[in-house]
């Protein structure tokens, strides 16, 4: 457990839970960030422009998230040795599974938890435990430097 | 305008705490996820902080915005569910991490971004009713 970072775990989920508070109260949006993106990349999106425009922007916040915090705390560690076929393959299961199960593990879990829907937990419990079988198998059976 | 902006900051914010938190990490997401090897229960707290903010403000707000959002557990949720989890255990990102992990301009974050867009629009182009029928309301998440 020498990797355990309680306070800066915790205060980085208080802002993630602010963060959801906010899109709902002030776009009357769910912050599902599978859903946000698929609304905006789907072709066949019969909602308006304006609908595509706020998806974009939120998920523009979340990429200049990334490059504000490499600025102030230094680039992110690479990992070496997990390859690109499987950051392929897992990249098409989370795609495809967030999208034929409505959610992922913030509009399911951050947000579904929150308004306790019992949809949304059985979800969470699901995606846990084949995240944590998955996680085993190709880390100590495979062998995969993951 | 205002509505764009205010998108903009809320991802911000949500990306700030991805990165704080750790989640933006996938390494420490699998090694949450691995039990078996140097177990790290600090996602445990992410998403403990995060529910517990959600916990008292969600409900009332969704019924100030009378939005009514989906009940049922279905196959397609369990399926789902299940595909997703295994995808995560894979690469140790869900999406939001994923996308603010395109900071990182790897190549790793890069393709993962764009197998996850191909894998949505797969589900939404696979020949079951499992997508066409609730076409409009997973739009919702």
């Amino acid at each position: 457990m020498h990797n355990f970072t309680p306070v800066a775990s915790l205060l980085g989920g208080v802002l993630i839970g602010l963060a959801s508070v906010w899109l709902l109260a002030a776009n009357g949006r769910i912050a599902g960030v599978s859903g946000i993106l698929h609304g905006l990349i789907w072709p066949m999106s019969a909602s308006p422009p304006g609908d595509r425009l706020w998806r974009a922007f939120f998920i523009g916040g979340l990429v200049v998230a990334g490059f504000a915090w490499h600025a102030f705390s230094g680039a992110a560690p690479s990992r070496e040795g997990f390859g690109l076929g499987w950051a392929a393959a897992a990249g098409l299961l989370v795609g495809f599974g967030t999208r034929v199960g409505g959610g992922c593990t913030s509009g399911h879990g951050v947000c579904g938890l929150g308004r306790l829907s019992l949809r949304s937990l059985v979800a969470v419990a699901i995606f846990m435990a084949t995240g944590v079988v998955t996680a085993v198998v190709v880390r100590h059976v495979i062998g995969v430097a993951s | 305008m205002i509505a764009q902006l205010s998108a903009f900051g809320a991802g911000l914010l949500f990306g700030i705490g991805l990165w704080l938190s750790g989640m933006a990490n996938p390494r420490k997401v699998l090694d949450f996820l691995d039990v078996a090897g140097d177990w790290d229960p600090s996602l445990l707290l992410v998403m403990g902080g995060a529910v517990a903010v959600t916990l008292v403000l969600f409900r009332p707000l969704l019924r100030l915005k009378k939005i009514e959002l989906r009940k049922e557990i279905d196959a397609p949720l369990l399926a789902g569910a299940a595909i997703f989890g295994i995808g995560w255990g894979i690469g140790g990102y869900c999406p939001g991490p994923a996308l603010t992990a395109l900071s990182n301009l790897s190549a790793e974050a890069l393709v993962f971004v764009a197998a996850m867009v191909v894998g949505g629009l797969f589900a939404r182009i696979w020949p079951s009713d499992f997508s066409a029928r609730h076409a409009g309301s997973l739009a919702q998440r």
